[in-house]
């Protein structure tokens, strides 16, 4: 019988090694998997790349991984944000050290690791620093920059709903780098709010199929929290 | 320095109701952080826009009344936003295709700098030091069907924001197509600047002199 549920976090993360590259999803605080985070963080992992879209808020969460020091390299579209104070003390430290990817290629570079796709050329980017010495492309008259996958060796994520099997939806915006990340992860753990016998999830609107995903939790629901703005005076 | 000025800036409302002017109706656009999000409030009434947010959303709608916010459903801008009827959820992988697709019609974006042939400096000064940030810029800017830039033309120190070649780190090539500023807005073609309309009682002259740079008609 193929059953993904986890008893508990601690079992779900189990045997994440020192070095791995961890995806996490979420942007802003939309979908970001807190509770695995946690449980990373008591998990002991160390020397670890992180893929999110930011790079933490506040001090809870993905700031919390990053204030253990256990973050080696950070991968991400947009750092710098009006609460991400443990990530701008590390880094200016010269203590992490940080890929800047536009958000669109972070996305697309995880999508082509779930999809087993080499390389791609894609025209963001192109004529700009954060091109670096990537091969370029003229193609059809239009410039490229070639982009190579983001793999991972585990992705956490937060969905909705989950079945025995692995399927998921999410809730509204909190969906986000979540199907690309689940995709792109040898292992991939996923946290829900309700896990529903097999068969009751409509099969026309699963979104990430269970195929993606190796191990599902349930946490309670807390309310998301606001975090990355400022608010307008 | 006396200088008589006989025309008046834009305000940051009347320049979001100019851009608002421009998008027509059915328009797929995509607002960028900062002033952008002001031109939502200046869609005319009977036109129907569908705001797209990279974070995947379409048919974005504006922010709830206080006390119903919910930060599963926030702009690019990290802001509590709502849904409207029709709208839709997807991930970061199909929203970003949206924009590299050329399925969105236009994009607004704000600029530190904009050269006459269109390139855009909107995502760092270059500072030494400063923590760099680049979200979904250079993913926009390259990918809309119309790239717009709002703007104030000039520096607080009075230095053209419109330039031969910009000096700050570029988040696109040749991709600006129109500047709405306080001034004047402008077109970017191949061959440089265009006058689309300019402030009452400033001449094409006065704001080439401005610019720094011809501005042809």
């Amino acid at each position: 019988m193929i059953d993904k549920i986890a008893p508990s976090i601690a079992d779900a993360l189990e045997g994440i090694q020192d070095g791995a590259t961890v995806l996490i999803g979420g942007f802003g605080t939309a979908g970001i998997p807190n509770e695995l985070i946690d449980g990373l963080i008591a998990q002991g992992a160390r020397d670890l790349t992180i893929v999110n879209n930011n790079a933490g808020n506040g001090e809870t969460g993905l700031a919390a991984l990053l204030a253990t020091g256990r973050v080696r390299k950070v991968i991400c579209s947009f750092p710098r944000q009006a609460d991400s104070q443990v990530f701008d003390g590390l880094y200016r430290a010269g203590k992490l050290e940080l890929e800047l990817v536009p958000q669109g290629n972070l996305a697309e570079r995880l999508r082509a690791a779930g999809a087993g796709i080499g390389a791609f050329f894609c025209p963001t980017g192109y004529g700009t620093e954060l091109a670096g010495d990537r091969e370029t492309r003229v193609i059809d008259g239009k410039a490229y920059v070639l982009e190579y996958p983001i793999r991972g060796d585990v992705a956490l994520i937060k969905a909705e709903q989950g079945d025995r099997w692995g399927n998921l939806v999410y809730r509204k915006a909190a969906r986000n780098f979540g199907p690309v990340m689940a995709m792109a992860a040898k292992r991939t753990v996923a946290t829900v709010h309700e896990i529903v016998e097999l068969g009751r999830m409509d099969p026309e609107a699963i979104v990430t199929p269970g195929i993606f995903v190796s191990r599902i939790v349930k946490v309670e629901r807390v309310a998301t929290q606001a975090g990355g703005f400022r608010k307008a005076a | 320095m006396t200088m008589t000025t006989t025309y008046q800036r834009r305000t940051k409302d009347q320049l979001a109701a100019r851009v608002a002017q421009d998008i027509f109706d059915g328009a797929v656009v995509n607002l960028g952080i900062g002033q952008p999000t002001l031109v939502a409030n200046h869609l005319p009434a009977g036109r129907e826009v569908i705001l797209h947010s990279e974070n995947g959303i379409l048919g974005m709608g504006p922010a709830p009344a206080e006390g119903l916010e919910d930060y599963d459903l926030i702009n690019a801008g990290k802001q509590p936003v709502t849904l409207l009827a029709g709208g839709a959820f997807f991930h970061h992988a199909d929203s970003f295709a949206m924009m590299r697709g050329g399925h969105l019609d236009i994009c607004v974006l704000g600029a530190f700098q904009v050269s006459a042939t269109g390139d855009l400096a909107n995502w760092s000064t270059g500072e030494p030091g400063a923590i760099p940030a680049v979200g979904g810029a250079m993913d926009l800017a390259v990918g809309a069907k119309q790239t717009w830039v709002m703007m104030d033309l000039l520096t607080k120190k009075g230095e053209s924001k419109v330039v031969a070649q910009c000096s700050y780190p570029l988040t696109g090539l040749g991709c600006v197509k129109r500047i709405y500023s306080d001034l004047a807005t402008l077109e970017c073609t191949p061959a440089g600047l265009r006058l689309v309309d300019s402030v009452e009682g400033l001449a094409r002259a006065e704001l080439e002199r401005l610019i720094g740079l011809p501005i042809a008609n």
